[in-house]
């Protein structure tokens, strides 16, 4: 039995314990999932098409229930509490918030409605939440040109903008981003990574980071976990995915040397079973 | 040779003839436009935030004016009484929210509208049950709605206008307009704009559901109470009323389900349109009574060149 103060590690902002997932109660789509995001990180959940990242994201966010999926073992801790049965609307009040995968605009409204809505949880008053858009408007000045337009006709860079900016409105712990490099061009995208680095640093958000983009969203977060038909196969930090050699192979497209035979392929496969 | 006379050149001539006459038919459709645009309203904006294509809304309308009515029989005075048949759709819409569309979330949408159908029976059974099945006359005079008329000479003409449809005319358009600056100005229109954008964006960023289904509905059952007193006041307060909901369906085909401004404007060129050619085409050729189906079948035609309606909500996409 010790008697001096233990100094316990810092207890993460978010923790996902062993999480399932079933759509319209037959299809299984995240097979035991857990990871957690410590307070202030940015972490990257990486994988590629179908393997479960965006459903783990609006397992999270609580968005599943409105495509008839639902958690059906695990749990989800967000600031020491569990949040699997709270709605979306609870969850930003509480400061979790998700920007959608394909930025889901409002696309009648403008650029700054669309802002707007974003404060909608909020009961602090209109003055701080001016100033807020004014924050707003000092990391994405692009979007303080086109204020008034409807965001329906911004273009995709805006419009990702648009849809974190709008999500920083709700004045959130940690914002759940999911594929914003989705579609824009490369240089764009480290734009919009640069200021997710910012937002870290300045605001203290935390991030959790879905991407498919494996070698930006290495460069820019701490950790990743890899996904995989909705399991997590590897998880380390950045620097160590990022030198790994299967990470390499299978989702940065380098390593391997010189011309590739069909023996090489082979291998691939045996490689991949094992990682699945 | 006839026949295009009677279409195409003896309505005009007549239009030019009699100008004075023309302003006062022009006049009559204006006031059932506006109606028509007020109820087409409460449809657009249940069906903007909740996908639901709401078929009670003419009961709805039955219903608050039979409360208002009811209430002022029972004693309570014509002042006070509004305000609380406000509160009694308020209760409704809540009832509603928590009985019927929570339940039913994210089923499809013909399973909401079922359930809307089930509310109007509801409504009709249990509106017998408190108030009867009897006609029952409009408190006009009792809120103090004029009822007296003035004519006016245009064109060394006349022009007799009911101070009840001026009313009528003014109460609807305030009514929009708050309407429309709550819609554009507000929060939590706001909200309701956004969601009918984008329904799990606007989840997403933590807009709650239930708040504005509640919203909305309780919008619907206001318009629902302006509609009664009014067309109350012309046509007395009975369970026939509800028909004049369906009124706003070809208003509905013409402005797209989605759009305020379609609903408007819609609902104008119903009402107007469908005077006109009662008068100057109806009458002569088919000896009246179109007012009943002109609408709908105007609204077909329309339909067959746009289908998406005259205002349908243009669709932004970016590629």
């Amino acid at each position: 039995m010790s008697v001096l103060p233990e100094v316990a590690p810092a207890e993460p902002i978010l923790s996902v314990n062993n999480i399932e997932v079933i759509y319209d109660h037959v299809i299984l789509v995240l097979k035991g999932v857990s990871f957690s995001v410590p307070r202030g990180g940015i972490v990257a959940l990486l994988g590629a098409n179908g393997a479960g990242k965006t459903t783990t994201l609006k397992a999270i966010s609580n968005l599943l229930h409105a495509e008839r999926g639902e958690v059906t073992k695990g749990s989800i801790v967000f600031e020491g509490q569990q949040v699997q049965d709270l709605s979306p609307n609870q969850l930003v009040k509480r400061g979790c918030i998700q920007v959608m995968e394909g930025r889901h605009c409002f696309g009648h409204l403008s650029v700054e409605d669309n802002l707007m809505t974003g404060a909608f949880t909020r009961k602090d008053g209109a003055a701080a939440i001016k100033a807020d858009l004014e924050l707003v408007y000092e990391y994405f000045p692009r979007l303080k040109i086109r204020r008034a337009s409807q965001a329906g006709y911004t273009s995709g860079g805006e419009q990702q903008m648009t849809a974190i900016g709008r999500a920083l409105m709700s004045r959130p712990k940690m914002i759940l981003l999911d594929e914003p490099s989705m579609g824009l061009a490369p240089q764009l995208v480290e734009e919009i990574f640069e200021i997710v680095k910012r937002l870290n640093e300045e605001q203290g958000v935390s991030f959790l980071l879905a991407e498919q983009n494996t070698n930006t969203a290495l460069r820019y977060a701490k950790y990743g976990f890899i996904l995989e038909s909705g399991r997590v196969v590897l998880d380390g930090d950045a620097a160590s995915l990022r030198q790994n050699e299967d990470v390499k192979e299978f989702y940065l497209g380098v390593g391997g040397e010189g011309r590739r035979s069909f023996r090489d392929v082979k291998h691939y496969k045996r490689r991949k079973r094992w990682l699945a | 040779m006839e026949l295009l006379n009677v279409l195409f050149i003896k309505p005009f001539a007549d239009m030019f003839a009699a100008p004075d006459f023309l302003l006062q038919v022009l006049w009559e459709g204006l006031v059932s436009g506006v109606l028509y645009a007020l109820i087409a309203l409460g449809f657009v904006l249940i069906y903007k935030s909740s996908r639901i294509f709401n078929f009670a809304q003419g009961i709805m309308v039955v219903f608050a004016a039979l409360t208002l009515v009811g209430l002022h029989e029972a004693g309570v005075p014509a002042l006070l009484a509004v305000p609380l048949t406000l509160l009694v759709m308020f209760g409704l819409a809540v009832a509603i929210e928590r009985v019927v569309l929570r339940p039913l979330v994210n089923q499809p949408d013909i399973i909401l509208f079922m359930a809307t159908i089930g509310i109007t029976l509801f409504l009709v059974g249990f509106g017998e049950l408190i108030f009867g099945g009897e006609n029952k006359v409009m408190i006009t005079e009792q809120l103090f709605i004029p009822t007296g008329s003035f004519e006016l000479e245009p064109f060394g003409g006349f022009l007799l206008i009911e101070q009840k449809d001026l009313t009528a005319v003014i109460g609807a358009v305030v009514l929009v307009g708050l309407l429309l600056l709550f819609l554009n100005k507000s929060k939590m229109g706001r909200a309701i704009r956004a969601l009918g954008d984008d329904h799990q964006a606007a989840l997403s960023v933590g807009i709650s559901l239930s708040t504005i289904w509640v919203l909305v509905w309780f919008i619907a059952g206001i318009i629902a109470l302006a509609t009664g007193i009014v067309w109350g006041a012309r046509a007395g307060v009975s369970f026939a009323l509800e028909v004049i909901a369906y009124k706003a369906l070809p208003v509905l085909m013409l402005g797209g389900l989605e759009s305020v401004l379609g609903a408007i404007l819609g609902g104008l060129a119903i009402g107007i349109l469908e005077k006109l050619f009662e008068i100057y085409w109806g009458q002569p050729l088919l000896g009246g009574n179109t007012e009943t189906w002109f609408a709908f079948v105007f609204a077909l035609i329309v339909l067959l060149f746009r289908p998406q309606g005259l205002f349908g909500e243009r669709i932004i996409e970016r590629v």
